[in-house]
């Protein structure tokens, strides 16, 4: 291990993929560290994050299954739609018989606190990528493949089952990066942003993050898709690693390494 | 081995005594500028405090949006409120001429008022957002006195921390610290839209936090006390939500 640690370490400092690492004895196949600490860290405490957040706004969203548009929406509005749920308060009009228990309160605690987490954690892997370069290596799709036939040509490879090139055996394809880069830089800080246009204090201090959205209650139904997408995400996520290998994908998003060989998605 | 492992022994003491330091100097300094809420302890405590901390941190001097009256709701919610007492009904039977609002605690003067008392003092009116934690909203215009003006009558002694106030049903209490309470637009309302402030939405006398969710906005208030501390109230937890899972701090 003495040996691989060292090895490592100038990847550790130039990017999320390593070069690969010879090793002592030439037949071995040869290790690459797939990805540092700090993606390996940000990532996982996202995941928590992420599904504390999922989780507990489901609970939250069961008090008041409807949505507007606008600054203001109640039960004596005419909601832009309603979810076909029973709801948590009896005061809402659901067509079932049925009322939820009220989990609101614990819920609200730890979505914030989640969110939390996820503001920090972010914080760190955005800076970490600024400065690092490792945004503008890893998840900037690159300078030849900045196009729609790009996007399109990979899409089609993946349809016909092709394997991956040798070079996404050290980083990332285009749609993995395109995806990547609407997470990072779209899905989550518009969700951040749309949550703080619920918070009366603080559109208080900052009115332009709800009025440039157009109110409170559009923040609230674009929160509510934006989670849905992020879902999307996850799930797309989930089914291309299990299909490409889930073990070895975990190993490589848990110990960081994987074999050059078997580096295929 | 031994130099590397002592190196990282003394690097790793030396970091978690300026860790601990840090944390505890973070912990005063938190604590002298009203930054910790009275539910900072268990689970949720961390995420808790943070909100708190960074809210007072960037929003303390700010004020609630106001909306022009073309916005104001038509049809505003009232949501649920406890079935209202006999004795309830006998003072809404004289149009609340018997109700009073008691001020007291670390204050100068002990006050009882009367809701014509109350009209005596300065006017303010406010057009802002009720958000219910559950996610619906309206917007309605609120008239009545700040609460400042009525603390100033009674005169809070040094020390104050927190306004506990409570409503007519004993077991519905809230607290706000001084930001709050001192806040110009943190209204003691007596009128909704041009009229008297409706029973369902909190009349005769509701305490309008607008920073702050609905559940903040106490209906039915018939007590105000100064304190220093909230520890001896309830559970010690700076109002009844915590006691139900809900957070003390409800600006977000």
């Amino acid at each position: 291990m003495g040996h691989l640690h060292k090895e490592y370490m100038p990847g550790l400092r130039l990017s999320c993929y390593s070069l690969p690492v010879a090793t002592l004895s030439p037949v071995r196949p040869k290790i690459v560290l797939r990805h540092v600490g700090i993606v390996r860290a940000t990532h996982w405490l996202t995941v928590v994050a992420f599904l504390a957040l999922l989780i507990t706004g489901m609970l939250i969203v069961i008090s008041h299954p409807r949505f507007y548009w606008g600054e203001t929406g109640n039960v004596n509005m005419k909601p832009a739609f309603t979810l076909p749920i029973p709801a948590s308060r009896d005061t809402v009009p659901t067509g079932y018989k049925y009322v939820m228990p009220d989990e609101n309160g614990w819920s609200r605690y730890l979505h914030f606190e989640a969110a939390w987490l996820l503001v920090l954690t972010a914080l760190v892997y955005g800076v970490w990528g600024l400065v690092s370069g490792h945004f503008r290596r890893n998840i900037l799709p690159l300078r030849g493949e900045r196009s729609w036939g790009a996007i399109w040509a990979r899409m089609v490879k993946y349809l016909h089952r092709s394997p991956p090139d040798k070079l996404e055996e050290k980083s990332y394809n285009v749609l993995q990066r395109v995806a990547y880069l609407v997470v990072i830089f779209v899905l989550f800080p518009l969700i951040i942003w749309t949550g703080l246009a619920m918070s009366p204090s603080f559109t208080g201090a900052f009115p332009a993050t709800a009025w440039l959205i157009g109110g409170r209650q559009t923040a609230r139904t674009l929160h509510f898709f934006l989670s849905w997408a992020l879902v999307a995400f996850l799930i797309v996520h989930v089914a291309m690693i299990a299909i490409s290998g889930f073990w070895r994908r975990m190993r490589a998003m848990t110990l960081g390494r994987a074999r050059e060989a078997e580096d295929d998605i | 081995m031994s130099l590397i492992t002592r190196r990282r022994l003394i690097t790793t003491g030396l970091a978690t005594v300026a860790g601990a330091t840090g944390l505890g100097v973070a912990d005063k300094l938190s604590r002298k500028y009203g930054l910790v809420p009275p539910d900072c302890k268990g689970v949720y405590g961390a995420g808790e405090t943070l909100t708190y901390g960074v809210q007072r941190l960037l929003t303390r001097n700010a004020t609630a949006r106001e909306f022009p009256r073309s916005m104001i709701s038509e049809k505003p919610f009232a949501n649920e409120i406890a079935p209202p007492t006999e004795a309830f009904k006998k003072m809404q039977a004289r149009s609340f001429v018997d109700w009073r609002l008691t001020v007291d605690g670390m204050v100068e003067h002990p006050l009882t008022l009367s809701l014509a008392d109350l009209k005596t003092m300065p006017v303010h009116s406010q057009i802002t957002e009720v958000a219910c934690e559950e996610g619906w909203s309206y917007i309605a215009e609120w008239i009545g006195t700040p609460l400042s003006n009525v603390l100033n009558a009674a005169g809070l002694k040094p020390g104050v921390k927190y306004i506990y106030y409570h409503a007519v049903e004993p077991y519905l209490w809230e607290t706000i610290d001084m930001d709050d309470a001192m806040h110009p637009q943190t209204l003691l309302t007596m009128g909704m839209n041009d009229g008297d402030l409706p029973v369902g939405f909190g009349g005769p006398l509701r305490l309008r936090v607008p920073r702050q969710l609905g559940y903040k906005s106490l209906k039915f208030v018939t007590h105000i006390t100064a304190v220093d501390s909230v520890k001896n109230i309830g559970k010690g937890l700076g109002s009844v939500d915590p006691e139900y899972g809900y957070a003390w701090f409800a600006g977000i």
